[in-house]
């Protein structure tokens, strides 16, 4: 389902979600404090550490709410900007931009926050951050050969360090609930106080510590959507149970030859056996790539009847299920294997003298209706009907 | 201001619906949130307007141009700022907090202050462009979708951020 750009949200549109949702990151980023100096260094020397607090609970909150979406397949993580990693950039950019947290006390985010409601210092510090993009601009071809240095691509940690993202969550939220804990005693110490709680706020404050846990739990007991799917598809009892439509391959003949702009006949083998043969007017949406997002529309659709085949029985059926389960389309499977389908109609000899009439005219008519699909075939190749991948722009980041 | 300013808000509270809305954002637009992209914005339609033919045949803008179809400001950080800005200031404004002032350090004069805040918003600048990102696009939105550099350049920001704290600490504390 997610996200809604570009499919549900468009472009447009989406530059006014931003607006909205720039006026909340701003209201909330003000009232946390984040709009003075004073509650930003703090964070450097000890006496404030609100920014940690903040920034660490929002960064777990996050990431757990996207492992859980992702887990129950409500968002589509191949869709999702992952910051590129550029590793020697990443290193020598946090280390610039450090020296200038400390020197100028605020951050980009921050100092918009902070110019907003007036603070004159912000504001010569978003002068600053103006001069030193445009340093980096004018300076680009110089610093180049840093800056795309060492590319690993769209890394995701979890994958580097060979964990499960709901592992990493988990040990990013032990981090936090610790960090926490040790740096208010820090903060208590530095400004010789000691924080008076009570008991009920304690204690929520340790249900609140104890919830990401809880939550990462239950992601990780609870099956996964596409584990849910997957077995009832694989499943012998689900496909015996569902009704498949079949057809056989003299009615497909016909219906292709006269109603081919009505049916979308779907190859559900491997590329690669569909590259070596496949039935004329066929497109190739392997088995595995069923649920990718670029082939939706074949099965959401109504108007045009899906025909499945391949090889094996089970997997015709399989890929039959699967569409059912994407979308409401009229799906039917072919009764025959791929090579069966080539024997009796591209094969086909000559019955003889000896044969009976019925055995002729199903001859004739094979033979003539396979011609006509091959010419459909070539026609129809003309205007590329193959179905062409979309490259959706994963735009995002700060550049 | 003759009213007192209203206390912050817890900021466990202030995170949670932080990270509520960065979720929601990621949901929406699947992408994170972000700031020094729009400055980025403002910087390239700068110099695309002043010297075109600058910007023409440097790389850096061009790609930046031709990445946003041409306008550097159809950028959704863009948006997302102006947004900030708006939010910022009713936060303020209910809070009592909007005014002009100039925040410093207990031993600094305002012209170190000044000095200060534009030498370390250049070094954020200059910085943000080679990691990608400042503290809300790479730090922590790359944080919530686990990106490696986005995490890389989190622990640097504040390694950096912490070794260079002495050094600099008359800027901001007594001792």
């Amino acid at each position: 389902m997610g996200p809604l750009v570009p499919t549900i949200i468009g472009n447009e549109f989406n530059l006014l979600i931003g607006l909205f949702i720039g006026f909340a990151f701003g209201f909330i980023l003000e009232q946390a404090g984040f709009s003075t100096t004073k509650k930003l260094v703090g964070l450097f020397y000890g006496y404030d550490f609100t920014v940690l607090k903040v920034f660490f609970t929002a960064g777990i909150t996050a990431m757990i709410g996207i492992v859980a979406l992702a887990h129950w397949d409500l968002i589509d993580l191949n869709m999702i900007y992952i910051n590129p990693t550029f590793l020697w950039s990443a290193i020598v950019g946090g280390a610039i931009m450090g020296l200038g947290f400390i020197i100028g006390g605020f951050c980009p985010g921050t100092s918009v926050c902070a110019a907003s409601i007036g603070k004159v210092d912000a504001m010569f510090f978003l002068l600053g951050s103006f001069i030193g993009i445009l340093i980096f601009g004018e300076m680009y071809p110089a610093f180049e050969k840093l800056y795309l240095a060492k590319n690993l691509g769209a890394a995701r940690i979890d994958k580097i360090m060979g964990i499960s993202s709901e592992l990493f969550a988990f040990l990013m939220s032990l981090m936090a609930v610790a960090a926490f804990y040790f740096t208010q005693k820090i903060e208590n110490n530095v400004n010789k106080i000691k924080t008076e709680i009570s008991k009920s706020q304690r204690n929520k404050y340790i249900a609140l510590a104890v919830l990401p846990f809880i939550i990462l739990l239950f992601i990780t007991i609870l099956p996964s959507q596409d584990e849910v799917v997957q077995k009832r598809i694989a499943d012998a009892k689900e496909q015996k149970k569902c009704v498949f439509h079949e057809i056989n391959a003299d009615k497909l003949l016909t219906e292709m030859i006269n109603n081919y702009y009505k049916i979308n006949l779907i190859d559900v083998r491997s590329p690669e056996a569909y590259s070596e043969y496949h039935i004329p007017l066929a497109i190739n949406i392997p088995l595995d790539s069923i649920f990718n997002r670029d082939f939706e529309n074949y099965f959401k659709q109504t108007y045009k009847k899906n025909i499945f085949y391949a090889d094996q029985d089970t997997i015709v059926k399989m890929a039959c299920l699967s569409a059912k389960h994407i979308g409401k389309s009229d799906n039917m499977i072919l009764n025959i294997s791929t090579t069966e389908f080539r024997n009796i109609v591209y094969n086909i000899e000559n019955p003889g003298i000896e044969a009976t009439k019925q055995e002729h005219n199903l001859f004739h008519f094979r033979k003539d209706a396979g011609e006509k699909l091959l010419k459909l075939d070539q026609v129809m190749n003309k205007f590329n009907t193959i179905p062409v991948k979309t490259k959706v722009n994963k735009l995002g980041g700060c550049s | 201001m003759e009213e007192k300013a209203k206390p912050y808000m817890n900021p466990y509270l202030a995170g949670i619906l932080m990270g509520l809305l960065l979720l929601l954002t990621v949901f929406i637009t699947g992408r994170g949130l972000g700031a020094s992209g729009a400055i980025k914005g403002v910087v390239v339609k700068t110099v695309n307007t002043i010297a075109p033919t600058h910007a023409e045949n440097s790389v850096f803008y061009k790609n930046y141009t031709q990445s946003n179809n041409g306008n550097p400001l159809r950028n959704w950080l863009v948006f997302e700022v102006i947004g900030v800005i708006i939010g910022a200031f009713v936060s303020g404004l209910i809070s009592n907090r909007n005014g002009f002032k100039l925040e410093k350090g207990p031993k600094v004069t305002n012209r170190t202050r000044i000095a200060g805040a534009i030498l370390g918003g250049l070094l954020f600048g200059l910085g943000s462009q080679f990691g990608r990102g400042c503290t809300s696009g790479a730090a922590l939105s790359g944080m919530a979708v686990m990106s490696l550099g986005g995490i890389i350049t989190m622990f640097s920001i504040f390694g950096s951020a912490y070794a260079f704290a002495f050094f600099f600490r008359k800027l901001w504390i007594k001792k």
